[in-house]
């Protein structure tokens, strides 16, 4: 359940390549527990946004706050370190190593050159791979290498691999696209789980989804913010309408 | 022990058969079957295995093309060849009766110093007069530099391509500077006429013998160092890194780090084949660590298998005999038949050596395995008929 409590603050934020204004003064706050949708049709500047948040690109102006901490000038893995995970568009998983073996991967142990020559795989490292296994549909395919799974349960990985490392908020970038129906609809489920002790910040298209998992909407359009609210004011906004929802 | 050695160090079967059969061949099957001067040319070319096989972690698993390798080989080397000039020149003073002792006019120095009018050791010199000191600068000298170079260019992302364009610049940047400073470094002769090491003779044959041992089993020891670093978390992270780099930083790894520390361990295994080989062959040239060897150094790593350390081994063995002889056949062709031989090879075995005895060699195991059954089944047969008659 969202909590008036915020996670993070974006405020005044902009980014531009070139004079061309990808993000254009954005000032966004994302409650904790909140499952948090940002759509807005193509070059909006949605996935410049996450790129923000989580390191991939300095921002011109403007200040991102997690949990009492300034994002923008931290390098991407004290992010990751920090609480904040990240999951690309494309999955981005390890294709030569099996489903436990990007599990382990990602388990937040080990994280410089001495600790990953020594890293040993004991209990507890075995116990959270399959807690999280099962939590992400793969419980079954933990021998498989990551190459061999099906697009939508390579997202479902990478989902995974984020969970693994317990992060206080989430980013994920089109989570369900290229999925089937049956798929969507456990990703949902998913979602909402994983939502309870979490924040979560999503970019999606597809409307249906959005509007059986959001809490909160925003909608991006050149690079800044349109509307927000629930999915309810959203849809019946005529700015929206417009500009992205058509007739 | 076969066990002990699948769970600690090889992880299956089929690693640890390799392993254990490249230990016969090296300790019991080249003793046996070759001379001395074989050898001792077996010892310098698996002087040179050193290499390839730190490219196969630092290529093959982190995904690091280095064209300079010959550079981290050739410090270890000129390390060594310093003491050991050092020794001889004190020794050529010592010996009574030689022409040297009159030619020199500085006792006590290296000839090549000599010949540049340099009258007193230079102070860069002073740490190859011990022996301890200079065994560890093989090991951190190269290291060091390794160390500088790697993460001043991993921090800023440069990987690829230019990372192997900047490698091969050391190459030339190494040579020039060795070359010219003749005072120094012996200039394009390099240091030669080296002759005893803690007084030990290394020209005769039973220190040749003794000193192709010591170089079997230290490779043997570095392949088991390289399985070690594969096989823990940072050998995955290392094939993570190379296949999907962005995943692992975002994933909360600082990928500059582990790439340098790669780079590093590769370099400072380079090394210790540089002084081995200069123990072995009894002389150091800065023709040695220029671009050609270090691209023959990749050579050998893709001929082996760039996954296996284990062949990585054989893979130099193989290219450096074939060097030789089909240098010696076909004075005016080797080179082509060398290049030929690499196209069609890397074309029909893009995995190596290692590829083809991972590929075929469960089959032919199972072929030998049912001819021997069928030896059997006819010998007891055979047992029957006469038991029946």
């Amino acid at each position: 359940m969202p909590s008036s409590d915020f996670v993070l603050y974006i405020e005044d934020l902009s980014v531009s390549f070139d004079g061309f204004k990808a993000v254009d003064d954005i000032s966004l706050y994302v409650e904790k527990g909140a499952l948090h949708v940002v759509i807005g049709p193509n070059g909006a500047g949605k996935t410049t946004l996450l790129d923000l948040i989580c390191g991939k690109t300095k921002p011109s102006s403007g200040t991102i706050n997690f949990l009492a901490q300034e994002l923008t000038n931290m390098p991407e893995q004290k992010i990751v370190q920090a609480g904040v995970g990240r999951k690309f568009q494309t999955p981005s998983i390890y294709p030569a190593l099996t489903v436990f073996e990007n599990l382990e991967i990602s388990f937040p142990r080990g994280r410089n050159v001495w600790g990953a020559l020594t890293f040993k795989r004991d209990e507890e490292v075995v116990e959270r791979v399959h807690e999280i296994a099962k939590v992400i549909f793969l419980e079954s395919m933990l021998e498989t290498q990551g190459e061999m799974l099906s697009h939508g349960q390579k997202q479902w990985l990478e989902i995974g691999m984020l969970l693994i490392a317990d992060p206080e908020l989430l980013l994920l970038d089109e989570p369900v696209a290229g999925m089937s129906v049956y798929e969507r609809q456990k990703t949902g489920e998913l979602l909402k789980t994983i939502s309870n002790r979490r924040s979560v910040l999503i970019i999606e298209h597809d409307m249906n989804f959005v509007r059986e998992i959001a809490d909160r909407v925003t909608v991006m359009h050149q690079g800044k913010i349109l509307a927000e609210g629930s999915m309810e004011h959203v849809e019946n906004n005529q700015k929206v309408i417009d500009v992205y929802l058509g007739h | 022990m076969n066990t002990f050695l699948e769970n600690k160090i090889t992880g299956n079967r089929g690693q640890t058969v390799s392993l254990i059969l490249l230990a016969f061949v090296l300790i019991v099957l080249f003793p046996v079957c070759m001379d001395i001067f074989r050898l001792n040319l077996v010892a310098k070319y698996l002087s040179l295995s050193f290499a390839a096989v730190g490219l196969v972690l630092c290529w093959g698993y982190g995904g690091i093309l280095s064209l300079g390798q010959g550079v981290f080989w050739g410090l270890g080397g000129y390390v060594m060849a310093a003491f050991l000039k050092l020794e001889a020149a004190a020794n050529i003073a010592k010996e009574s009766g030689t022409d040297q002792i009159k030619a020199l006019s500085t006792v006590g120095l290296p000839d090549f110093m000599d010949w540049n009018q340099i009258t007193e050791l230079p102070y860069i010199w002073y740490p190859f007069k011990s022996f301890p000191i200079s065994m560890i600068l093989v090991l951190i000298l190269p290291g060091f530099i390794a160390y500088i170079i790697g993460l001043a260019m991993f921090k800023r992302r440069v990987s690829g391509v230019y990372f192997a364009i900047i490698t091969q610049a050391l190459c030339w940047i190494m040579e020039i500077l060795f070359v010219t400073r003749q005072g120094w470094t012996g200039g394009i002769n390099g240091i030669t006429d080296l002759r005893t090491c803690l007084g030990w003779d290394i020209r005769t044959e039973s220190a040749q013998y003794i000193l192709y041992f010591i170089t079997s089993v230290l490779v043997l020891i570095m392949i088991i160092i390289g399985k070690f670093v594969i096989r823990s978390k940072l050998g995955r992270l290392l094939v993570a890194t190379r296949d999907m780099e962005n995943r692992v930083r975002f994933s909360g790894y600082d990928v500059a780090n582990f790439k340098t520390f790669i780079f590093c361990l590769s370099a400072i295994i380079s090394s210790i084949g540089g002084a081995l080989f200069a123990m072995n062959v009894g002389f150091m040239s800065p023709k040695l660590v220029t671009i050609e060897p270090s691209i023959y150094m990749v050579i050998f790593c893709a001929f082996g298998g760039r996954m296996s350390l284990v062949g990585a081994v054989y893979g130099t063995l193989l290219v450096c005999s074939g060097r030789t002889f089909f240098s010696e056949l076909f004075p005016e062709l080797w080179m082509f038949i060398m290049g030929a031989a690499f196209v069609i090879i890397t074309m029909a075995f893009p995995k190596g050596i290692a590829g083809v005895v991972e590929d075929y060699g469960p089959k032919l195991a199972s072929i030998a395995k049912t001819i021997f059954f069928q030896k059997q089944i006819f010998r007891s047969s055979d047992a029957k008929q006469a038991q029946a008659n």
